[in-house]
């Protein structure tokens, strides 16, 4: 039933925004990105529907994302992230169309073990045992902190690095992470 | 003259430093001139992946070509940026003023952010107007910003893998995690998406491009192509990238021309890997005793 409701989600026509509104769309800006990291988590867990995407070019500092959430639920989301100490920079309504992030995953099956790369992460599990073997790539500096956290660890268990990481990197790191483990609980 | 091995160690303790190092048994160790231009103490580093396997790498070349070391100015950063910015007002102050003869910098883990690194390149300028301009090489984190800063052309060397060919390719994407779809899974060759960085004035003037083959482009055109011996458990070991730096940061100390430089250093991170005999759970700091003797034959190959 769910399958069959996701079919018919998806062909039914939407409106598109017109070019320089904001569709009832904002996004919020915070300090740094381990802030949007935690924010996210947050405000999902809260179950406000929100996105991440890069920031238009005039805030971009060199490892930005924005939160994209639902104007009128501002006053909600301000709540759940005040109630974390969490405050954001701005709230700032979306005029043109955001840097999507990377959503392709690539896998490769290496015999006992297989890897995922999303963006310029990749992460490598043992098909068996599910345990997480190597984390390769992504060039900010959390990200040999991050892999020695998650090496040796099974896939199943281990933290996901969204929890602690703070950068881009960290969020594509997260990404591959949660599909690897999508892949192996299915059996990959 | 001397090289800076610029880049970072995930440990937020870990104070500013101007430091030579020598690997002993898997792990870095500094030498007693170590500068602290805010004091503290320097640990031994452990060689996983990152700055410190970049590090180990130049090391060995050094050692085979009885080559002085590098230095290496290093940071403690675990993500936030603190320790790369650090580094970044540390290295654009100390350049216009230092009286050391740069030789080259090699930029790697760093926290990508576009002020700091507009900040270092005039400090770079800023030297080059007394002394001969230093080789500048960059990759991971500098290299995204290099990229982001529009003065990605100023660089003679970046080190992208696949994805991160994709993201200098895409002249819209500020970080790798950005690079559209179209790019990233289009299958276009590395020639293809070199020319596109080439004609946007976002990469270096030549990429060594780490993959199933190994490319070296200049100015956007192919000019080496590096393809075996062919060991794909290399691609999914955490800091085999590194250790390629490392080696063509050894190479270029050594004054090979930049193009002989890469085409060795892909050759032999590739020996490396079939002397290792890795698997994807192989680590790299068990691939590092190979890297000499790996060096060793790719020279002789090239005789």
């Amino acid at each position: 039933m769910k399958r069959l409701f996701g079919l018919w989600k998806k062909r039914t026509p939407e409106l598109e925004t017109a070019p320089g509104k904001s569709g009832g769309k904002g996004f919020l800006t915070f300090h740094n990105t381990g802030e949007v990291l935690r924010a996210e988590r947050l405000l999902r867990e809260a179950g406000l529907p929100v996105e991440v995407k890069g920031p238009p070019p005039e805030l971009r500092t060199g490892c930005d994302m924005v939160i994209v959430f639902e104007l009128l639920l501002e006053p909600a989301a301000r709540r759940v992230l005040q109630r974390e100490h969490l405050e954001p920079l701005s709230a700032v309504p979306v005029d043109d169309p955001l840097l999507e992030p990377v959503s392709l995953f690539h896998t490769t099956d290496y015999g006992r073990w297989f890897m995922v790369r999303a963006a310029n992460m990749k992460i490598t599990v043992e098909k068996d045992t599910g345990t997480i073997v190597n984390v390769s790539g992504g060039g900010c500096p959390d990200v040999p902190w991050l892999a020695a956290r998650l090496n040796g660890r099974r896939v199943s268990e281990a933290e996901e690095p969204c929890i602690r990481g703070q950068t881009l990197c960290a969020y594509a790191l997260h990404k591959a992470f949660v599909e690897a483990r999508r892949l192996w609980r299915e059996g990959a | 003259m001397s090289w800076i091995i610029c880049g970072s160690v995930p440990d937020a303790d870990f104070p500013l430093s101007l430091s030579s190092w020598r690997l002993e048994e898997g792990q870095l160790y500094t030498s007693a001139e170590a500068f602290l231009p805010h004091g503290g103490t320097l640990p031994a580093l452990s060689v996983q992946r990152g700055t410190p396997a970049l590090i180990a790498a130049a090391l060995q070349v050094c050692q085979s070509l009885a080559l002085p070391q590098p230095l290496a100015l290093l940071a403690g950063d675990t993500g936030n940026g603190k320790g790369s910015l650090a580094l970044y007002a540390f290295l654009s102050d100390w350049l216009p003023s230092t009286s050391e003869m740069v030789a080259g910098l090699t930029f790697h883990y760093l926290f990508p952010n576009v002020d700091g690194h507009n900040r270092v390149l005039m400090g770079v300028r800023a030297y080059a107007e007394k002394h001969p301009a230093p080789v500048l090489a960059a990759d991971a984190g500098f290299m995204y910003a290099a990229k982001m800063s529009g003065y990605a052309g100023e660089y003679d060397l970046f080190t992208p893998d696949a994805g991160e060919l994709a993201f200098l390719a895409d002249e819209n994407a500020p970080h790798p995690f950005y690079t559209r779809g179209f790019l990233l899974g289009s299958g276009l060759s590395a020639e293809e998406l070199a020319q596109r960085a080439h004609a946007h004035g976002n990469c270096a003037r030549t990429l060594l491009i780490k993959g199933a083959v190994d490319s070296v482009a200049e100015d956007g055109v192919l000019v080496a192509r590096v393809d075996s011996p062919d060991i794909p458990f290399m691609e999914p070991i955490g800091g085999t990238g590194d250790l390629l730096t490392g080696t063509v940061t050894g190479l270029l100390m050594a004054g090979y021309p930049m193009r002989r430089a890469c085409t060795i250093a892909a050759r032999t991170n590739r020996l490396t890997g079939k002397l290792a005999s890795p698997t994807p759970a192989t680590q790299v700091g068990e691939l590092i005793p190979f890297l000499p003797e790996a060096l060793r034959q790719a020279l002789a190959d090239r005789a």
